[in-house]
């Protein structure tokens, strides 16, 4: 294998094949926002600490600014937009609108990738796991109250 | 920001990883989890010619215990460590420090070799293992070899490991029945970097603790045995003024950072804290066990 800058490569992006060639120091949230207009995964510190760009990849949520856009060749990637379409998360979006869990709302595809992770654990869950589970992720409008709320109330409602 | 301009290569052996590490040495890095070499590439702290993605080698995989020793492979993700039946029935020292480990989208790509391997000094992993007198095995052209902990940790993300020689697998000893392991940390928020932290795996009997093995983390430049504070504890029936005598010995075991964090004095009082509180815990546990 030559080094490379530029590398073609493979992937499946909310179900759909996709073949790109990308550069190799182009990020995968950028490869999304930027090649396939996938622009509801947001960038915000682009250093990991904010959890904005989480996407899914193999079935787990990640940071999309601290993996490459060639890593991810031949993975599965489910970014918020996938998320919505196949309904997964309709319970929880809905709670979101009705507790009022977002204001800018900059944060709140991240916040909802990881929750996603959080109810796939298919248990309850106390407002301090919750919190400790989403402490990846950083809202800098709601002080956090609501958006456990409406994690809350959807854990609630699947699995009490 | 955006990451400098490198080449990138993803071999598919070993062989092909020491090969490419021997011809550039410095000039490349190993790609493992990413969790900390994207965010220094991100900000430009670093600027290497190659990256050399190890995420296909299949050989670097795997959690496993033979002979009482639990091998742990370099590309093991935090999650996969945290999940483990096998660490949490022999090396429950961490299994408790994995949900300290940072928040859940970094623990699922984030890997246990790597996070050795860098030795950042608010890594929870390197005092762990440095507690257990694990070995760290790595391997170049030239070789391979195994490094105990005790050697590995040199100073401020510097370790033993030569710049042609890739991190393989972690070997930690099967935690004993009769020691009690403590881990116990201080951060801003859970996940967030360690302030000050301990990880400690004592042998408790006859109302004392001997062979207690201290090692404090997050404070200082790298994870670091207190060997004052232990010789305070080994051999002496348990009281509050062992404890006592272990914190003031602390003085001279430790020399904290002065960052943004806090300073020195400030995390001696913190490691203190921990130290009296960690104790306790393990004469607790060696009461119940």
């Amino acid at each position: 294998m030559s080094l490379e800058e530029e590398l073609t490569v493979s992937m499946t992006v909310n179900g759909e094949s996709i073949t790109a060639s990308v550069p190799v120091r182009q990020h995968l949230v950028d490869f999304l926002r930027t090649e396939l207009g996938l622009t509801g995964s947001h960038i915000g510190c682009e250093h990991g600490i904010c959890g904005a760009c989480s996407v899914r990849v193999d079935g787990v949520v990640v940071r999309g600014c601290l993996m490459l856009a060639v890593q991810a060749d031949g993975c599965d990637v489910v970014t918020i937009e996938g998320l919505t379409d196949a309904g997964e998360i309709a319970d929880l979006q809905a709670n979101f609108v009705e507790r009022n869990a977002l204001q800018c709302g900059y944060c709140t595809p991240g916040m909802l990738m990881t929750a996603a992770e959080l109810l796939k654990q298919g248990k309850a869950m106390s407002r301090d796991d919750i919190r400790t589970f989403l402490s990846g992720n950083y809202c800098r409008c709601t002080g956090y109250h609501a958006i456990v709320d409406a994690v809350e109330a959807t854990l609630q409602a699947r699995f009490a | 920001m955006k990451a400098p301009r490198f080449s990138y290569v993803r071999p598919q052996s070993l062989d092909h990883v020491v090969a490419l590490l021997a011809e550039h040495g410095d000039d490349a890095r190993i790609l493992a989890g990413g969790q900390s070499l994207m965010p220094v590439l991100n900000m430009r702290l670093a600027q290497p010619r190659l990256l050399i993605d190890i995420n296909r080698i299949d050989a670097l995989n795997g959690i496993s215990l033979t002979g009482g020793c639990v091998r742990i492979g370099a590309l093991a993700r935090h999650a996969e460590v945290m999940s483990s039946p096998v660490i949490a029935q022999s090396l429950p020292l961490i299994a408790e420090a994995m949900p300290h480990v940072a928040h859940v989208a970094v623990r699922n790509r984030g890997t246990f070799g790597g996070s050795i391997a860098l030795a950042d000094p608010s890594a929870e992993l390197p005092a762990c293992i440095l507690a257990l007198e694990a070995s760290i095995v790595v391997e170049s052209v030239r070789g391979r070899r195994t490094i105990p902990a005790a050697d590995f940790f040199r100073g401020l993300y510097e370790t033993a490991r030569s710049a042609d020689e890739l991190l393989i697998e972690v070997r930690i000893p099967e935690q004993r029945r009769d020691r009690v392991s403590v881990f116990m940390e201080l951060s801003r928020r859970q996940g967030d970097f360690a302030i000050a932290g301990l990880a400690c795996y004592a042998r408790c009997e006859r109302g004392g603790m001997s062979e207690a093995r201290l090692v404090y983390f997050g404070s200082e430049v790298k994870p670091t045995l207190a060997r004052r504070a232990m010789a305070a504890v080994n051999g002496n029936a348990w009281s509050p003024a062992v404890s006592e005598a272990a914190c003031s010995a602390l003085a001279d075991d430790l020399d904290p950072i002065d960052n943004t964090f806090g300073r020195p004095a400030t995390k001696l009082h913190l490691q203190r804290v921990l130290t009296r509180r960690a104790l306790a815990a393990a004469m607790e546990r060696a009461r119940v066990q």
